[in-house]
């Protein structure tokens, strides 16, 4: 198996990012032309079929999502593009939007033909501002050739994009603090029911996609072929993006098929360690809310059910953090600590009250100062978070901690003259 | 809407122009306020939102003035107080600390004798830590008025970075 594809990334580097002309001479909007020929449910049923899962980080399936979206009754819809990559150590989308802004346009353009939307909405993190005028100039070209407004291609899709902004906060990765910001407030979450899609940006019917997913659709209809399922593994077909950081050699954004190992990922593709006389210590999968795995854990294969079944994160948002001996484990999850800390918005208690007190618990564990109850205390308020929280913030901020306590049980040891005290 | 502080805080002229022009680019749109009062930031040399102009820009949306304060103090990326001309905003999540961005944080302290959040008696410099910006494959990286500059591993490359802000 080939350890590095182009399928997803097919076209970097093939065209002018800036110049709709450009796109079109490599078969930009063949894949829009041919989905305005089917009917919406069959768009998802190729999804399906593909078994894709969303590729932010929830890996929800995504042909049920859209045939979900195109069943809820509204008179208008939205389609929304997730591009608030916020999760630490993750860059792939980012690569996306530079690279192939007109793919990603397509797709939703695409999403909304299916869905039944009449408005389409790309959330971009105000980290990636110097992208908006190239973002900006491609809906233009696209609404002057006629791929966007009124009547698309003679189909009958009334379409339009337009792109928002945040501004810094991570929680608006989140589907209901993304929609608030959209509406121009402050990104808090909302209270779950009424679910995002029946009730999302302007309180209308939403489906909320990340950028890879949406990029994804366009090379998926063209695949006539069948290259993305024969690609990956029997249960997990396809091609992934991912991006790896840390104490690696090569780190970058690299799109690899399902079923590659952990092993192969840091050390062929990233070129292995960076530093020889530092052995791997940890590597952290999907971003900060992700899990930890432990050297012994290297040879898991890259699926959503290998991974399930090795207990680490399936897949989140593709980030891998490499981390070597120079990073302790409890330095480690100390500076994963800091970052919930400020993420936080702070709405409701086991996120805003649990993140300050684990970080405290932390402190305490650095200096060797704990007892075994600070221990169990750790464990039950990352618990109570995970269960208690009002979004995915809080329900995930704890997974490496938890993780930790598993793989490396030494670290959380108590010192045999505390425990005496 | 009057200011709720006494504190004479005129909208300069030029500035209200500009905010014109930055309202009009997003089509007068009051649901784009987040974009809206990023570009008036960064049409202000010290980097912030004066108090005049959040409410010139309530008055022209027509929302409340308590909305756009509740948008500023949310996010990490609006601010109501004057910042630096050029504020190093230091990559303080995991993918760059593993790669020793306490040490990039140390050096730059040094380099411009000054405390995290602190300012510069020029008003030139200041040293913020911020979370992840999505240049984890060049860490440890800074992020200065919208610019990444990554690989600063070396006090040269450190200075080299300094030496491009004018």
């Amino acid at each position: 198996m080939s350890k590095k594809v182009c399928f997803i990334t097919r076209n970097f580097g093939k065209y002018d990012p800036d110049s709709l002309k450009s796109y079109e001479s490599i078969g930009g909007f063949t894949a829009l032309r041919k989905a305005l020929k089917m009917d919406g449910n069959e768009i998802a049923d190729v999804l399906a079929a593909n078994g894709v899962q969303g590729r932010g980080g929830a890996a929800y399936d995504m042909g049920k999502k859209w045939r979900q979206a195109r069943e809820v009754k509204g008179e208008h819809k939205c389609v929304v593009c997730n591009a608030d990559e916020g999760e630490p150590g993750t860059f792939k989308d980012r690569e996306l939007l530079t690279n192939d802004p007109f793919q990603l346009l397509e797709g939703m353009i695409i999403a909304g033909w299916s869905v039944g939307a009449d408005n389409g909405y790309i959330y971009m993190r105000e980290e990636y501002s110097h992208l908006r005028p190239r973002l900006l100039s491609a809906i233009a070209q696209c609404e002057e050739a006629g791929y966007l407004g009124d009547n698309i291609l003679n189909s009958g899709l009334n379409y339009r994009i337009h792109l928002y902004s945040g501004a810094g906060a991570y929680v608006c990765g989140e589907g209901s603090a993304l929609s608030e910001s959209i509406e121009g407030k402050a990104g808090r979450p909302r209270m779950k029911p009424p679910f995002i899609k029946q009730c999302g940006v302007f309180h209308l019917p939403t489906c909320v996609n990340n950028v890879e997913s949406l990029s994804l659709v366009p090379p998926l209809l063209l695949d006539d072929e069948g290259y993305y399922k024969s690609q990956g593994t029997e249960d997990c077909p396809g091609t992934k993006m991912i991006s790896v950081s840390g104490n690696v050699k090569n780190p970058g954004v690299f799109e690899v098929p399902f079923g590659i190992t952990i092993r192969e990922i840091v050390y062929d593709l990233a070129g292995g360690m960076e530093n020889p006389e530092y052995p791997l210590r940890l590597v952290q999968l999907g971003g900060a809310s992700g899990r930890i795995c432990a050297p012994s854990q290297l040879d898991t294969p890259y699926t959503y059910k290998g991974m399930r079944q090795a207990d680490l994160t399936a897949i989140g948002s593709g980030a891998v953090l490499v981390v070597d001996e120079r990073t302790s484990v409890i330095g480690f999850l100390r500076m994963t600590q800091e970052f919930f800390s400020h993420e936080s918005c702070g709405q409701c208690t086991p996120c805003r009250e649990g993140n300050r007190h684990i970080a405290m618990l932390l402190d305490k564990i650095a200096a060797g100062e704990h007892t075994q109850k600070d221990v169990d205390t750790l464990k039950k308020f990352a618990d109570i978070m995970s269960c208690a929280s009002l979004c995915g913030l809080g329900e995930t901020a704890q997974s490496a901690l938890l993780s930790a306590m598993k793989r490396f049980p030494e670290v959380f040891a108590v010192k045999e003259e505390v425990a005496v005290r | 809407m009057k200011p709720f502080t006494q504190a004479a805080d005129v909208l300069d002229k030029e500035l209200a122009v500009k905010i014109d022009g930055i309202i009009s680019a997003h089509n007068g749109d009051a649901t784009q306020l987040v974009g809206i009062l990023l570009d008036v930031e960064a049409a202000v040399e010290r980097h912030y939102i004066p108090e005049s102009a959040a409410y010139y820009v309530a008055q022209k949306l027509g929302v409340k003035p308590t909305q756009v304060y509740d948008v500023i103090s949310f996010y990490t990326a609006l601010h109501d107080k004057p910042r630096a001309k050029f504020t190093l905003e230091v990559c303080n999540s995991a993918p760059c600390r593993v790669k020793d961005s306490d040490k990039l944080v140390e050096t730059l302290k040094r380099l411009l004798n000054l405390e995290v959040g602190e300012v510069t008696y020029d008003g030139r410099f200041s040293i913020e830590k911020v979370p992840c910006f999505g240049a984890c494959d060049v860490s440890p990286a800074v992020r200065v008025n919208g610019v990444v500059y990554g690989h600063l591993d070396s006090e040269e490359r450190i200075l080299d970075m300094l030496q491009q802000l004018n």
